[in-house]
């Protein structure tokens, strides 16, 4: 009955049916065709194909009786007829279906639309770039140093100039207690490992050792342990475990909390220091900046500082890397940032250079990717750690001198203290969306992200991602110093071109600004 | 404990024969199994007296890399298809997208990286999207005839008979002998179609529902209709204007700056209308926000023949004089010329892969071009001409000859000496378009519309974020808004799409023109020499001419320098040459003393 049986083989090639029965598979088969029965539905037996068969038929509403026999043309013929219902969704309350096709032809202008889309990303990018979160203000005098709590993120301390330590709570934005901890200047401030209790030291040549917690009602605020040294302190840290802390001054000490005088003192010719650092992972090294325009490298357990590198400017302050302990990046009066491998000082692994005024402070971000940096023109740039210039900056028109500057432990805040009294908080990321991402914005901004990383060398999107807006004085001084450069490098070629060969080196930006290593 | 005696026991002893397992077409016939199985008992054996021999460190070991051999179950049995499953190398090929990266000549440590692990990624990429294809859920159609049987001898009802019921009424007809004859467009998802008949008609049809969208009749001769982006808007090139209409007939624009249009091409990424005119004018309208982009003078006379590249948004112009040219709205000459025919160009069509062009002219022959090198692949001699071809997503050609529409098939690989099928409509044929996403022609002639079953014509299966036929209004909504966003300008059409991706080599000097052109000056040039002013009479003129001339004759002595030390080195060698020959031609041969 049946001319199709060759193709019936073809496809069922295990159809092994007595006669009667493989014919009347040979007759259902053949006009099934066109309802399209998949490849992969081979039949297991015979009797369930057919089953499978009627099945798909009785929706379809054909009986076995409605098949044209015979055939007029023994051809074989299917053409694309699709069931709806494969395509659209049962009903309102799934969600729609897309079926997918990668296929490259169907989707032709990959590259420009993906440039479309990456151009689109960089400007939405920087419609919201708002990185300016709140300002926290109560300081009656400019702040002069911050402290990061070692176990919670939302609290923060701060000491002023007149004296004063606040501890904020940043997820109210407001201050929970405030206690005057010294005479003068507050110079330096760190929360114990613990995150019980903090020190401070101050201009009255005094170290306090305060409880984190506020006193009670009635009680008296007064610090745990006070210390009273020969000389006045001007930085302070703690070790990352032991109850050993370092404090710089006119030398270097490191004390021991329980007593009053320190275990060990540092110093390398008559000079005193600005800051000082202990590594996070060799717990036992710590670095400092000298006003010899040196930075110092001393490890705990010898008498004798380690080594020291003279630069041609004075650094005011130094960070560690949390995640390659072997760099600490430092800010210089030269208006430049520096990045030194430890073992290799003469010359530093990177120079990072943007601003436009003496850079105070630096913090690194926990990834130890990225650096904040505050400097005296006013503003924060945010540095990758192997990148000679910044890839954001931040101002406000209210912002005065940035004297201290802090990324939080969730890498996802940046606080800057200020000369004008305020504490500012701001995103990490400018444009980055707060709060809870739904899975499919979240997608999508993890997409627009590798998108602009793409095409990120494209002059258009490049114009688009570096432009920021300065105000007008930063900008002209940028201009100037720009000048400046190129001025004093054209004459220090024509002082090359017309010197002794090879009396006057061509040195490398690296290698400018450090005049000695001593060990 | 196995003894003797128990040995001897199991060998005597008279059990009944193990079951076999039933016997799979996959494995070998059940001698070899079964001397396979002989053998890796055996195999197993000599491990074991092994395993007993060895240290307990190296049985650890030897447990230790079986445990790890992913070959094996928990049950001791090997797995029959180790590893990830093969991809067949045709597949992989389909989603290649660039040759391997040279590796760079240098020590750039960080770019080596870069470079291996997006190769990486794209590698993963692919292998993931050929995996995926062997789940696409439908299968492209196909006739086959009976043996002997030529397919182009299947009439339209026969196949119409022996398909479904759905797909039966995908072949109809449409008399419409008032306004003929008619141009036909589908939409890009083809759910809908619209015809233009030359006398005014216009008419939108959701064809497969059959309803009737809307019709109007623009009491004016209507030279070609195109759908715009989506179902919703549709333009008209009518006897003067361009006029673009809504989809329910109300007139939208009507566009005065595009003037006798005879021929139009919608650029559905670029959101570009090209038109081609009586005037020999290529005219691009941005349609999303209404402008002319740009408006070239071909200088070729009247376009009534056009094409567009679906890969790189490129026009084809034929024009009468034979030549085929390729154009785009950023350069006011033509990108290529080619000849093509000796006589006048009927008509052009480019494949989906951008690869194969296929044109027809007067000299009644058929052609088939590679565009990316621009050379003919086939040449086929047609008796009555071909008047209007069609190109399908699957590669089939549709060319109307008078009023017999012939489909062809794989015209570029194999030498086609009959159709793969005909039909003949009422009267003569005037546009013909491929339904995209379905097997489905349809047929504008002086008699009205006909939409025929052409197997095998349509992609099978559909991209849903693309062009989606099932798409809801909420989902078509979406994508407009998603299309409209990522419109891809229109300067950046060109022969080759990709050129976008690719890293701009220009040559240093180009480099160097561009950068005095964005400063206005040239950075590089010598400054030329201005002699200081001295006083005390130090600065006649006898002077200045003499520093410069210091001046100069410094800037030459490098020259001249270099002159003289080459000139005394080629004096050199020639003189070491000299003394060579001398002492060769003063060498004593054996012969020499037997001279006088």
């Amino acid at each position: 009955t049946c001319g199709g049986t060759p193709w019936l083989r073809l496809r069922y090639p295990k159809c092994t049916a007595p006669g009667p029965l493989r014919d009347l598979v040979a007759i259902l088969v053949l006009p099934a065709t066109t309802f399209k029965i998949k490849p992969f539905m081979r039949p297991i037996n015979c009797h369930g194909h057919i089953m499978s068969l009627f099945k798909k038929r009785k929706n379809t509403k054909v009986t076995l009786s409605a098949f044209p026999f015979p055939f007029s043309h023994q051809m074989k013929v299917k053409v694309l007829s699709r069931n709806p219902d494969d395509y659209v969704r049962e009903t309102k309350l799934d969600i729609q279906r897309v079926p997918r096709n990668y296929d490259p032809t169907l989707h032709p202008f990959e590259v420009s639309r993906e440039y479309t889309r990456a151009l689109n990303a960089t400007k939405l990018e920087r419609v919201f770039a708002k990185p300016f979160l709140a300002s926290l203000d109560g300081h009656r005098d400019g702040v002069n140093c911050m402290a990061k709590h070692t176990k919670s993120l939302s609290t923060l301390l701060s000491g002023s100039c007149d004296g004063q330590v606040k501890v904020w709570n940043l997820t109210k934005r407001e201050c929970v207690r405030t206690l005057q901890a010294h005479e003068g200047f507050v110079r330096g401030m760190v929360v114990r490992s613990c995150g019980t209790s903090f020190f401070t030291v101050g201009d009255d040549k005094t170290i306090k050792h305060w409880k984190m917690e506020a006193p009670g009602y009635g009680e008296e605020e007064e610090p745990l342990n006070t210390i009273l040294g020969k000389t006045v302190f001007t930085g302070l840290d703690h070790h990352q475990k032991d109850a050993v802390f370092a404090t710089c001054g006119q030398q270097v000490d490191i004390w021991d909390e329980r007593r009053s005088s320190p275990i060990r003192s540092f110093t390398w010719g008559v000079d005193s220091f600005s800051a000082v650092r202990f590594n996070p992972v060799e717990t036992e090294l710590l670095a400092s900046c000298a006003s010899d325009r040196s930075i110092v490298l001393y490890d705990m357990r010898e008498s004798a500082p380690l080594k020291k590198v003279i630069m041609t400017m004075r650094s005011n302050t130094l960070c560690w890397n949390p995640m390659e302990a072997y760099y600490f990046t430092c800010s210089n009066e030269d208006y430049n940032l520096y990045t030194y491998d430890m073992r290799y000082l003469d010359q530093p692994v990177t120079v990072h250079m943007d601003h436009v005024s003496a850079v105070l402070d630096v913090d690194y971000s926990p990834t130890g990717k990225e650096f904040v940096s505050a400097s005296f023109d006013k503003t924060i740039r945010i540095f990758p750690k192997d990148g000679g210039h910044s890839r954001e900056v931040y101002h406000t028109k209210r912002m005065q001198h940035v004297i201290c500057i802090k990324w939080s432990a969730d890498n996802k805040y940046i606080l800057s203290g200020s000369d004008e009294m305020n504490i500012r908080l701001w995103k990490a990321n400018a444009a980055e969306k707060l709060g809870v991402l739904a899975p499919r914005e979240r997608q999508a901004t993890n997409y627009s992200q590798k998108l602009k990383e793409k095409f990120q060398h494209h002059p258009q999107i490049r114009r688009i991602a570096h432009h920021r807006h300065l105000p007008k004085s930063l900008y002209h001084q940028t201009k100037e110093l720009r000048v400046m450069k190129e001025a004093r490098r054209k004459k220090y070629v024509n002082v090359r071109k017309h010197s002794r060969p090879g009396s006057v080196p061509l040195l490398s930006e690296k290698e400018k600004h450090v005049v000695t290593v001593v060990k | 404990m196995a003894s003797l005696g128990g040995e001897a026991l199991t060998v005597t002893h008279v059990e009944k024969k193990k079951k076999q397992p039933p016997a799979r077409y996959w494995e070998d016939p059940p001698q070899q199994a079964g001397n396979g199985d002989n053998n890796r008992g055996t195999d197993g054996e000599q491990a074991g007296r092994q395993t007993e021999q060895q240290t307990p460190k190296a049985k650890k070991r030897k447990e230790n890399e079986d445990r790890g051999d992913g070959n094996k179950f928990l049950s001791g049995k090997a797995d029959r298809f180790p590893g990830p499953a093969p991809i067949p190398e045709d597949r992989l090929q389909k989603f290649k997208r660039k040759e391997k990266m040279k590796k760079p000549r240098r020590q750039h440590y960080k770019l080596k990286d870069m470079i291996a692990r997006s190769e990486e990624n794209s590698e993963m990429s692919q292998i993931q999207a050929a995996r995926l294809d062997l789940l696409l859920p439908e299968d492209a159609g196909f006739l086959e005839g009976d043996e002997g049987e030529d397919t182009c001898t299947i009439s339209q009802e026969d196949i119409a008979e022996s398909v479904d019921i759905t797909s039966k009424t995908k072949y109809f007809d449409l008399k419409l002998s008032q306004f003929g004859p008619y141009r036909v467009d589908y939409s890009q998802t083809g759910r809908q179609v619209l015809l233009g008949g030359r006398r005014g008609h216009i008419a939108c049809i959701d064809w497969q529902s059959k309803q009737l969208t809307c019709e109007i009749n623009v009491m004016e001769s209507v030279n070609d209709v195109k759908w715009l982006h989506s179902e919703a808007m549709y333009a008209v090139a009518q006897k003067k204007w361009l006029h673009i209409y809504d989809s329910n007939g109300i007139e939208l624009h009507c566009i005065r700056k595009f003037n006798d249009v005879l021929r139009m091409q919608f650029l559905p990424y670029h959101f570009l209308l090209a038109t081609a005119s009586a005037t020999s004018f290529l005219q691009y309208l941005d349609v999303s926000v209404g402008k002319e982009v740009a408006a070239i003078c071909t200088k070729t006379g009247r376009l009534d023949v056009m094409c567009q590249n679906p890969q790189n948004a490129v026009i084809h112009l034929g024009h009468a004089n034979g030549t085929v040219t390729l154009w785009t709205p950023n350069q006011k000459e033509a990108l290529v010329k080619m000849l093509c025919h000796h006589g006048a160009v009927r008509s052009v069509a480019v494949d989906k892969t951008g690869t194969y062009m296929v044109t027809s002219g007067m000299d009644k022959k058929l052609k088939v071009f590679d565009i990316r090198t621009f050379k003919p692949l086939k040449s086929y001699f047609l008796p009555a001409g071909a008047s209007c071809l069609s190109l399908s997503q699957r590669g089939l050609l549709s060319a109307a000859t008078g009023d017999i529409v012939q489909v062809y098939r794989d015209v570029w690989s194999t030498p086609v000496t009959k159709p793969y099928m005909a039909h003949r409509v009422q009267k003569t044929v005037w546009g013909t378009h491929f339904c995209p996403f379905e097997d489905v022609l349809g047929v504008g002639h002086g008699d009205g519309f006909t939409s025929m079953l052409i197997p095998g014509a349509g992609e099978p299966n559909i991209d849903g974020l693309d062009a989606n036929p099932f798409r809801s209004a909420k989902q078509r909504q979406e994508w407009e808004v998603k299309a409209l966003l990522e419109k891809v300008q229109p300067e950046l059409i060109s022969l080759n799409p990709t050129e976008l991706g690719m890293v701009d080599r220009a040559a240093s000097e180009i480099k160097h023109q561009d950068r005095v052109k964005a400063l206005g000056f040239d950075p590089l040039a010598k400054v030329k020499f201005v002699p200081k002013y001295k006083k005390k009479g130090r600065s006649s003129s006898g002077n200045i001419e003499k520093r410069k001339r210091q001046v100069g004759h410094e800037d030459q002595r490098d020259d001249i320098r270099k002159t003289a030390e080459d000139r005394v080195k080629i004096e050199k060698e020639r003189r070491q040459k000299e003394k060579k020959e001398a002492v060769l031609s003063s060498q004593k041969s054996a012969l020499d003393r037997f001279r006088k």
